[in-house]
């Protein structure tokens, strides 16, 4: 069987090589990508602009950022014919595809968050090393904890003053460079698909700036979200634990501090969600009133076929209901749980509209073609780009957060400046 | 001796292309002016006239079998599309399997299953496109590729690299003709390239030499005295979606502004 | 003590020296920018000749004429001279020494892609004289009364 054909119906003139060929994995994609250029900007406005209400989400943010980052080009590999032939993309990389800029800047991105990550957490990687250094008689795991840590510290034991202050001057730095960086690796992947010149629904200048900003929207609100969670489940843990940790934090405090910091960074949610959705409607808007050849097609694909998965689905309920709910005063925690959770399905959606979308209709313009995405998979090509590779790809980011969290404390680490 | 002037440009040339990309290695210069050791004198051509053309799909099953594309894939390199406009003035269109076993009945196959019966008084016009890579002259396919597998040869014709390509599909997805498609068994990209091992040794392509009626044909426009060359300078012909700066290398005699 | 802060970046450094020599090792010697520039001649030069060596399956009429000339010569005085031997019979390859027998298409189908009439102007196809299936000796192939190489119509 020809890839692509299991999940590709078509309808009236299409060629006979036309499949949908970027199915659910290359949804995926600019999804997970999405998120890291998203989190980490959350993180660097603390950073770069100082916005001290944004400090204690801004570390975890950036620590979630890097697990999401090990995540994003997965879904890339798993949807390659060939995944070992992957790192050609690295060794003979033609610069005049999007796709060949890929390795460069994650590898540059990477290394920006990685860079940033240890200068955060350099005093926390000696001190752990030190203590397990002088500890008498270790465990093998221990031994194994005080290598790793060695390793982290790149051979530097230096946590005086003067040269923690110059740690601070090189994350400021970094978070500013990063910037520019993160929208690049994700304005970039909108440019895999705005220049697409054969697509009459992806080509647009405005493709690499909407996915930025649905970047940045979707980064915030997944922060949010896995930060309430978190929040929760130690509060679950500390009223269960009392009697241990009642000095140290009580739950009331992390309370008060978390729904703080989550009405602050809703307002920045909101604000890039009012850039992205304008945006979006002045591509519709555009495409409507100059109205070229391809118009025809894709009005009948946008107000047709598409309709519930755009206005509905994508519009409706992963825009106007999240944007209703967090204008209407008094947030509250539950409210932005929902809120959250539906404007991260609104901008799966986009990718969604935008990359099956794209392929709905023939190059002919006269025919359709249907994605089915498939759920039981029944061989390798159906599970990995299909239902459960999508939510395999989802869940890894957070079983990476979970284990990074251990090398990087999250909570509880107490800063001496 | 060479001139200031061609010094200059040759200076500005070497320097513009390797310059920028020579300090991580990308590109050797040394190589790079290796291969310009002057421009190839072949530049394949295709002319396909579609008066001539009747559907009977035997340049698809040359092209399968030739090129051992699995017969019954539904891809192909090369296919034909029926056009037919009725005198309601609507467009019915199909290439069922590619045209691989011709055209055989008068219902136009609107896919899902549903066929569209078309009596002989409501045409108005009705035709055959043979259609296949256009081997163009700015391939957007190899400007997309990520990792150099595609690229255009000498020659003009666009050949895919197997043992390179990553199978990401962005090739595909960049050609505004829908002419290539992954190999079922290869994985890799794949798409017409004018048969390279036929015309390489000074034969005809598959699918020219399997039609009967003289509809499809190649040539070097380069050369003056080619029978195909020479319609393509003097004669009206028409290449598809120009619109996209492609510039493709197929060309067409009669074709309909219909024609997608 | 030096300045730390550049020591991440020491490592960034040696990663990029790492892929480097990697490269060098993995990427084929002939693989570089071509006659077309960067833009459409980035790649492996050994591949055009990969594809030169493909081997031909279609030996066209003349590759027949000298075994088969008998059919040859009666076919060619017909009007279905125009059409190649291997469409019917099949790609010849390497015959007679492989495949050493050829498998003929006797199928009404192949008759028909020509021979169905489709009424199009301006197409060649409306000049072809056709049948219709359905009613013309529906369970019969066609070569049971016409000779496809002598194909005028006196029945066998």
């Amino acid at each position: 069987m020809v890839h692509g054909e299991v999940w590709t119906l078509k309808e009236l003139f299409v060629t006979p090589n036309e499949y949908i060929y970027w199915g659910i994995q290359i949804v995926m994609y600019p999804f997970m990508t999405g998120l890291v250029a998203g989190a980490f900007v959350l993180s660097s406005l603390y950073h770069v602009f100082g916005i001290k209400e944004l400090k204690d989400i801004a570390r975890f943010a950036l620590v979630f950022s890097f697990a999401l980052l090990f995540a994003a080009p997965v879904p890339i590999i798993l949807h390659l014919q060939h995944p070992f032939r992957g790192i050609n993309v690295m060794m003979t990389p033609h610069f005049t595809s999007a796709i060949a800029a890929f390795g460069i800047v994650f590898f540059s991105y990477g290394a920006i968050v990685a860079s940033e990550l240890w200068f955060l957490y350099r005093k926390h990687f000696v001190e752990t090393a030190q203590a397990l250094r002088e500890k008498q008689d270790k465990s093998r795991f221990e031994w194994i904890g005080y290598f790793i840590f060695c390793t982290l510290t790149l051979g530097v034991y230096d946590i005086s003053e003067g040269a923690l202050k110059r740690d601070e001057k090189a994350i400021k730095v970094l978070a500013g460079f990063g910037i520019p960086v993160a929208c690049f690796l994700h304005g970039y992947a909108g440019f895999i698909f705005g220049s697409v010149k054969a697509n009459a629904l992806w080509m647009t200048p405005l493709m690499p700036v909407i996915f930025i900003m649905s970047a940045v929207v979707s980064g915030i609100a997944l922060c949010m979200l896995t930060y309430i969670v978190t929040m929760e489940l130690r509060k679950m843990f500390v009223s269960r634990q009392k009697a241990q940790y009642a000095g140290y934090q009580s739950k009331e405090k992390i309370k008060s501090v978390e729904i703080h910091v989550i009405q602050m960074t809703a307002k920045y949610l909101l604000f890039f969600l009012i850039l992205a959705i304008s945006l979006e409607l002045l591509d519709l808007i555009f495409r409507g009133y100059t109205a070229v050849k391809s118009w025809d097609v894709l009005r009948s694909v946008i107000y047709g076929r598409d309709f519930t998965d755009i206005f509905i689905l994508q519009y409706g309920l992963g825009n106007l209901v999240p944007f209703i709910l967090f204008l209407l005063p008094k947030l509250t925690l539950r409210r932005t749980v929902v809120g959250v959770i539906l404007v991260l399905f609104g901008v799966f959606m986009m990718r969604y509209n935008v990359v099956i979308g794209g392929q709905a209709f023939s190059l002919t313009f006269a025919g359709y073609m249907h994605y089915h995405m498939p759920i039981i998979p029944h061989d390798i090509e159906t599970l990995k780009e299909g239902f459960f590779g999508a939510v395999g790809i989802f869940i890894m980011p957070f079983v990476l957060f979970w284990v990074f969290s251990k090398i990087f404390p999250i909570f509880n680490y107490k800063e001496s400046h | 001796m060479i001139t200031r002037r061609e010094l200059l440009k040759y200076a500005v040339g070497v320097a513009g292309l390797a310059a920028p990309l020579t300090a991580l290695e990308m590109i050797n210069p040394k190589k790079l002016l290796a291969g310009k050791s002057g421009p190839s004198k072949v530049r394949w051509v295709f002319l396909v006239d579609t008066y001539k053309c009747v559907g009977c799909g035997l340049c698809v099953k040359a092209c399968k079998n030739e090129n051992e594309i699995p017969y019954d894939a539904n891809v192909t390199r090369t296919w034909v599309e029926r056009y037919v406009l009725t005198k309601d003035g609507k467009l019915f269109a199909d290439t069922p399997k590619g045209a691989r076993d011709g055209f055989t009945t008068n219902k136009i196959d609107l896919g899902l299953g549903k066929y569209q019966d078309i009596k002989k008084e409501d045409i108005r016009k009705a035709f055959f496109v043979p259609k296949l890579c256009n081997q163009c002259e700015n391939p957007p396919c190899v400007q997309v590729c990520p990792v150099g597998a595609t690229y255009q040869a000498p020659d003009g014709v666009v050949l895919v690299d197997r043992t390179w390509c990553i199978g990401c599909g962005y090739c595909i997805m960049a050609c505004p003709y829908g002419a290539r498609f992954f190999h079922p068994k290869y994985h890799t990209a794949e798409k017409c390239n004018f048969c390279y091992h036929r015309i390489s040794k000074g034969m005809q392509t598959a699918c020219v030499e399997a039609c009967p009626f003289g509809a499809r044909r190649i040539g070097n426009i380069k050369d003056p005295n080619d029978p195909v060359a020479r319609i393509i300078m003097t004669e009206r012909v028409g290449i598809l979606k120009s619109e996209y700066g492609t510039k493709p290398q197929v060309y067409y005699i009669g074709l309909d502004e219909e024609v997608r | 003590m030096g300045n730390h802060v550049f020591r991440p970046l020491f490592v960034v450094i040696g990663i990029i020296i790492l892929i480097l020599i990697a490269r060098s090792f993995y990427v084929p010697h002939d693989f570089g920018v071509h006659e077309r520039g960067y833009m459409y001649g980035w790649y492996r030069e050994g591949n055009i000749e990969d594809w030169k060596k493909v081997q031909v399956k279609y030996q066209g009429r003349d590759y027949c004429k000298d075994c088969h000339s008998d059919k040859y010569e009666s076919i060619m005085r017909s009007p279905h001279a125009i059409i190649q031997c291997e469409n019917c019979h099949g790609p010849a390859v390497d015959h007679p020494a492989n495949p050493p027998k050829l498998t003929i298409d006797r199928s009404r189908q192949l008759c028909l892609r020509c021979h169905y009439p489709l009424p199009y102007p301006t197409s060649g196809r409306a000049k072809i004289r056709g049948i219709d299936p359905d009613r013309h000796n529906r369970d019969f192939e066609c070569s049971t009364c016409h000779n496809p190489h002598k194909p005028n119509l006196s029945i066998r």
